[in-house]
């Protein structure tokens, strides 16, 4: 009997787990959408609230003109170039000074203290310095990026196994190739995580600073729009923001699941 | 008996460089703690020749761990001198081999990554390299694994790549730190045969720490039993088992009852206060 009903339920197999969250995510989306949609109207002044379909047809509007491609391109630019340098700083600079006791305890507290320093009120100063091209929103977002790929790199030198550091040692590793062959391999994940987490705030950081001072990007986009009170396109540019994070995020995991799997 | 098979090490080249494999004179370590000072070696005296293999027993905390620590150059004595091939031990020792008793093998590394390292670090070519860790693949019989993570495999199988990746370089000096402890009694011997077998190939000079008598009697040329801290010498005891020896036999030799007895009783024997 028992058996029976073991191979019954196993007979059955009903969508696999991961087609049953997608679907629920697609319901979920579609639930939210429709309440919007509904809402928008009898219960919710559009004027404030838009709806999807404005939101849609902006969004078809500004892709036929070209505009969203244009502004999204000049964001992604600014984002992935801040980012790039960001990252590449926070990493050495950890390895830098994750491989002395010494500097990273003087150090430290520095470094602590300005990144308590919320970065977006670093804009205005930054746009005096670099005008109002690509430059500063580059500088702002890559110093978003730089403090979360530093902190999160750092906890993993110092978490490095020093079994392995001693093993490398002894069979006649010097400094540089513990560096290369064990430390970084080992802050890799740590690494990945700063980076994952540092990704939303590098475009935090470009479009903070387009939203001050510039004449295209997405923060730009978002803040024409408010300004001619078209709230549907404020929700269009940042939806097309929102996509293009997420979309980058689901690349950059599958990057860390190719490689770590080792795992 | 030892005298018999010390005559395989080449004993008329040796003649000019004749200084001891590795020789501890009067060392001493301590270490600082917050609970205060402790002393675990003081005047310490051992020497090893050439391609001798010793083994060292003692309780836990005894200090063996430490002993092979500055033979490794991984931390120095607070007082005497540790020499290896009759140079004092300044920095970490690359002329040794150190295999220790917790997983060092780079969880990123397949096998056969792992196992060159040690070559990679000698910027050996890639031809050679890939060559020779065929060659100790299947020394150490880990034929059809080389593409796995350590985390594929199981606990012998990564001593196996441990003990590959430390032979690969050919130091004349090996360390091992209780390297089959954690695994069980069959494995164990397996892998002692398998550490017998490569070692008369290779003829090594091998410090070889455990707590388990019959693997030191089963394995080595002699055996040191150190007291508790600070770590004495208690007894110096010659093995006279002929080799070569057959792991799961040696314990059935006459000889070998007389030397579990006198090593059992050394270790048991009350610590002798420094007064």
């Amino acid at each position: 009997m028992s058996t029976q009903v073991l191979s019954e339920t196993q007979a059955e197999p009903a969508l696999s787990l991961s087609s049953r969250v997608w679907l629920y995510r697609a319901i979920s989306v579609v639930a939210m959408l429709t309440a919007w949609q509904a809402a928008s109207g009898p219960l919710l002044d559009p004027f404030w609230v838009s709806s999807p379909a404005a939101v849609f047809k902006t969004l078809v509007a500004w892709t036929a003109s070209g505009q969203l491609a244009y502004h999204l391109m000049i964001t992604f630019k600014e984002t992935a170039a801040g980012f790039v340098l960001g990252a590449t700083a926070g990493v050495l600079f950890a390895l830098l000074i994750g491989a002395s006791d010494t500097l990273h305890r003087t150090v430290d507290p520095f470094v602590t203290a300005v990144y308590g320093v919320p970065k977006v009120a670093l804009a205005p100063l930054f746009i005096m310095w670099f005008g109002i091209g690509l430059a500063p929103k580059i500088v702002l977002a890559a110093i978003s990026v730089f403090f979360l790929v530093f902190f999160s790199t750092l906890r993993g030198v110092r978490e490095v196994d020093h079994k392995m550091v001693d093993a490398l040692r002894t069979m006649g590793g010097g400094k540089f190739a513990v560096q290369r062959m064990v430390i970084f391999p080992s802050a890799l994940p740590w690494l990945f995580t700063g980076l994952k987490l540092g990704l939303p705030y590098g475009f935090v950081g470009a479009v903070a600073a387009e939203m001050m001072a510039s004449n295209a990007g997405i923060g730009y986009l978002t803040q024409n729009s408010a300004g001619q009170l078209d709230t549907a396109g404020v929700f269009a540019a940042l939806f097309a923001l929102m996509v293009v994070t997420t979309l980058l995020n689901e690349a950059l995991g599958r990057l860390e699941s190719w490689i770590f799997r080792w795992r | 008996m030892r005298s018999a098979h010390l005559s395989v090490v080449p004993a008329q080249d040796c003649e000019a460089r004749c200084a001891p494999a590795v020789e501890l004179r009067g060392v001493g370590k301590t270490f600082s703690s917050r609970n205060g000072r402790v002393d675990v070696l003081s005047g310490l005296n051992f020497s090893l020749q050439n391609g001798e293999f010793l083994a060292i027993v003692g309780p836990s905390g005894s200090g063996k761990s430490t002993v092979l620590n500055l033979l490794a150059g991984l931390d120095q004595p607070t007082a005497g001198s540790v020499l290896c091939q009759g140079a004092p031990v300044a920095a970490v020792n690359t002329g040794i081999g150190y295999l220790t008793q917790h997983d060092s093998l780079l969880p990123w590394r397949t096998v056969e990554q792992n196992i060159a390292v040690p070559l990679e670090l000698r910027n050996i070519d890639r031809t050679e390299t890939a060559l020779r860790v065929r060659d100790l693949i299947a020394q150490v019989g880990l034929e059809g694994f080389e593409r796995h993570y350590p985390s594929q495999l199981s606990g012998g199988m990564r001593k196996r790549a441990m003990l590959a990746r430390t032979l690969i370089y050919d130091p004349p000096v090996l360390l091992m730190d209780e390297p089959f402890g954690p695994l069980d009694a069959q494995l164990k011997l397996v892998l002692q045969a398998e550490l017998l077998k490569l070692w008369s190939a290779r003829r090594k000079t091998v410090v070889f720490v455990t707590h388990d008598i019959v693997e030191a009697i089963t394995l080595a040329d002699r055996v040191l039993v150190f007291s508790s801290r600070p770590c004495q010498i208690r007894l110096d005891e010659p093995i006279a088992i002929p080799r070569p020896r057959e792991v799961h036999e040696v314990r059935f030799h006459p000889a070998f009852e007389e030397h579990y007895r006198r090593l059992w009783a050394a270790l048991e024997a009350p610590a002798r206060r420094p007064s």
